[in-house]
């Protein structure tokens, strides 16, 4: 199976009044072909950074100061004044107005809050026919109006409502035509960050069901951004966990949830709770994440581990194969 | 509610306001020191004829009766005579005088409006950098600086030193002959209307001066109004979603992050509109304009009740109706709000 998209040693930081902070540190991370990885972690763990930087939209103070993010273009793309050949490249060497012809043709990007994703000042049909004309300026307004009408019908919303505003539509409709919007050009990388964290359990199923049709239908790759992991255990093929801008642990899905390897990661499942054994106490992950400006010696994670140990204080763990078939950075399966 | 009804009922409610407008300025001239008659004629003179002045414009009745009779006037639409010795209707000082004031305020609007907006729009473009700093430290000098001042540099700049434009008036008296006939009263557009093209040049050349003037103090404010509100819908979510989906640059900044900025700036605009209407005096005096707001001085200055009264009216009929225009506006570009 091919990668499409390949991650090596990506640092992000925003530059601070108190100092540099790293928000995405040394991450390297490989999405295959026609899978989902979901990329879970608590709030400022860095997943949203990561996932804005594979799209080198970082906000500002951000940059990314290192690293490549290499993806497998599968078609020819032109633009004005330029043309991007198929084949794996580096997005890192790209120029702004290359980056420009691959969002929205090559890769879409869905945010979470649908209610303020979408100018409220424009119809719902006008968000398409500009995102068509930016890559293809050749085609006719009323073709673009024709497909608009194609897509919001394919996801369950009525095509005569391409004339209407935002304001219009409820928030699950929104986030459907923001769906539609990001796979209107057949992309070949979805990045979702948190696209159902705003709306309500049943708009969310829908949506989780409905993007699952679509990954299949399009061919894609998806990235899903959560800190819900049972959004995680329904949706993603793979789960990659973060913590403090690092990724600590990724494994299959299965793998992941039966037999979690990171001490964060078992942490993480101990403090969901279970409707099936309600004596069990939930457990809480005690302390809080480390200030990232702060440099960090030894496992980012130490100070609220459990199975601390003496070389944890020192060394920082790196990534290795884990038993389960994953990676894992934690210092009991390198001490050996 | 539909938008006649709306616009009636606007325009309904300006009568309450204006009343309450006139009852201020009319208690407001009669407390404050000087009286009209013995400022109209010169030192000692004849008490008959003081008192000939007073009872011409009913300035012996009671206060109240001089109050009661001016209302029942104005409900008639009569803004009575100038109390100066001309004894101009003040119907006919407004609507020659005033065409001079709108075309001045209406230039340096235009300037103001879209050299500040342009300017902010950079600054929120390059935040943080040394563009963005100096653009923002203009705006703050151009605010703080006063108009007479900056209007008497340029003034020596370009009219003494330069020769290029004249340093006041509203057309060059070399080329009287070629003045255009009043239609609007705007030279600028009754040059154009009467295709006098060399009419219109001249006028424009006197309109150069005052209108950089006054729209260089204004654009301040729109600098800073457009580079704070541009900064808040450059972050706005639809604006990275925009980007996100690879759209060019300039239909991110215009059509999604400028194009919501926007409402407020709207508003701004109203608001120095109706400023600029009435407080022109200072660029008119500078520049020798003969407008309503020197015509507005002087009368407070003679203390000519009838005179500041009617303008007044005037000018805060003019200000509602401004008003109005905004929120008509507001609701044609905002989808969110139909009336």
């Amino acid at each position: 199976m091919g990668i499409v998209l390949n991650i090596q040693d990506l640092t992000v930081t925003y530059k601070t009044r108190r100092g540099t902070a790293c928000g995405v540190n040394n991450v390297s991370l490989e999405l295959e072909e026609n899978r989902t990885l979901g990329l879970a972690g608590e709030s400022g763990c860095g997943k949203s950074t990561l996932g804005r930087a594979i799209m080198r939209l970082v906000p500002y103070p951000g940059r990314i100061v290192n690293g490549s993010i290499i993806l497998d273009i599968d078609r020819d793309i032109e633009y004005q004044g330029g043309f991007i050949g198929k084949g794996p490249k580096d997005l890192m060497e790209f120029s702004e107005n290359e980056m420009r012809a691959l969002r929205g043709e090559e890769m879409a990007y869905i945010f979470q809050d649908p209610m303020t994703s979408l100018n409220p000042m424009k119809t719902i049909g006008s968000h398409f026919v500009e995102l068509v004309k930016a890559h293809y300026p050749t085609m006719e307004k009323a073709e673009a109006i024709e497909r608009a009408k194609e897509i919001l019908e394919n996801l369950g919303i009525l095509p005569e409502r391409v004339d209407d505003y935002p304001h219009q539509f409820s928030g699950g409709m929104r986030q459907r035509v923001m769906i539609g919007l990001g796979l209107a050009l057949r992309p070949r990388l979805l990045i979702a960050d948190e696209p159902t964290t705003s709306l309500d359990v049943i708009v969310e199923a829908q949506i989780l069901q409905q993007m699952a049709q679509l990954k299949e239908k399009f061919n894609l790759t998806m990235m899903l951004i959560t800190h819900n992991l049972g959004v995680l255990a329904q949706t993603a093929d793979s789960i990659a966990i973060m913590y403090a801008g690092r990724i600590v642990e990724v494994a299959d899905t299965g793998a992941l949830f039966e037999r979690p390897q990171h001490p964060y990661t078992k942490a993480l499942l101990e403090s969901v709770p279970d409707v099936t054994k309600p004596e069990k106490t939930l457990c809480c992950i005690p302390g809080s994440p480390p200030d990232l400006i702060q440099p960090i010696s030894g496992c980012p994670y130490g100070p609220r581990c459990a199975q601390m140990k003496d070389t944890c204080r020192r060394i920082e763990p790196l990534l290795v194969r884990s038993s389960t078939g994953g990676l894992v950075a934690c210092n009991q399966y390198t001490g050996d | 509610m539909t938008l006649r009804s709306y616009v009636v009922s606007r325009l309904l409610l300006t009568i309450p306001m204006i009343m309450l407008l006139v009852t201020l300025v009319f208690i407001i001239l009669r407390i404050v020191p000087g009286d009209p008659a013995s400022l109209h004629f010169e030192k000692h003179v004849d008490p008959v004829v003081l008192a000939a002045f007073r009872h011409e414009f009913g300035l012996d009745l009671p206060i109240w009766e001089q109050y009661v009779n001016y209302l029942a006037s104005l409900f008639r639409l009569d803004l009575g005579v100038s109390m100066g010795s001309s004894r101009t209707p003040i119907v006919y000082a407004i609507v020659t005088r005033f065409p001079a004031t709108l075309e001045l305020a209406i230039y340096s609007m235009l300037f103001a409006v879209l050299f500040g907006i342009a300017l902010g729009i950079k600054s929120s473009k390059k935040y943080g950098s040394a563009t963005d700093t100096s653009i923002r430290l203009f705006g703050i000098i151009t605010y703080a600086i006063p108009v007479f001042f900056l209007g008497s540099v340029l003034q020596i700049i370009f009219a003494v030193w330069l020769h290029w434009v004249p340093s006041g008036g509203r057309f060059e008296n070399a080329f009287l002959a070629y003045q255009p006939p009043t239609i609007t009263g705007l030279y600028t557009i009754d040059s154009l209307l009467t295709g006098n093209l060399f009419a219109f040049v001249v006028s424009l050349k006197c309109l150069i001066l005052p209108s950089v003037t006054l729209g260089t103090v204004l654009c301040g404010i729109f600098v800073r109004l457009t580079r704070t509100n541009m900064l808040e819908t450059l972050r706005m979510d639809f604006v990275v979603a925009a980007e996100a989906r690879g759209l060019p640059e300039n239909v991110v900044t215009m059509s999604y992050a400028f194009k919501n900025a926007f409402l407020p700036i709207l508003t701004m605009i109203g608001l120095q509109f109706a400023a600029l209407l009435a407080g022109a005096v200072l660029t008119e005096t500078t520049f020798n304009w003969q407008g309503l707001g020197t015509f507005l001085v002087d009368s407070i200055n003679s203390r000519d009740y009838t005179a500041v009264q009617g303008i007044v009216v005037f000018f805060g009929v003019l200000v509602t109706l401004v008003s109005l225009v905004v929120d008509l506006f507001y609701a044609y570009l905002d989808p969110r709000i139909r009336l």
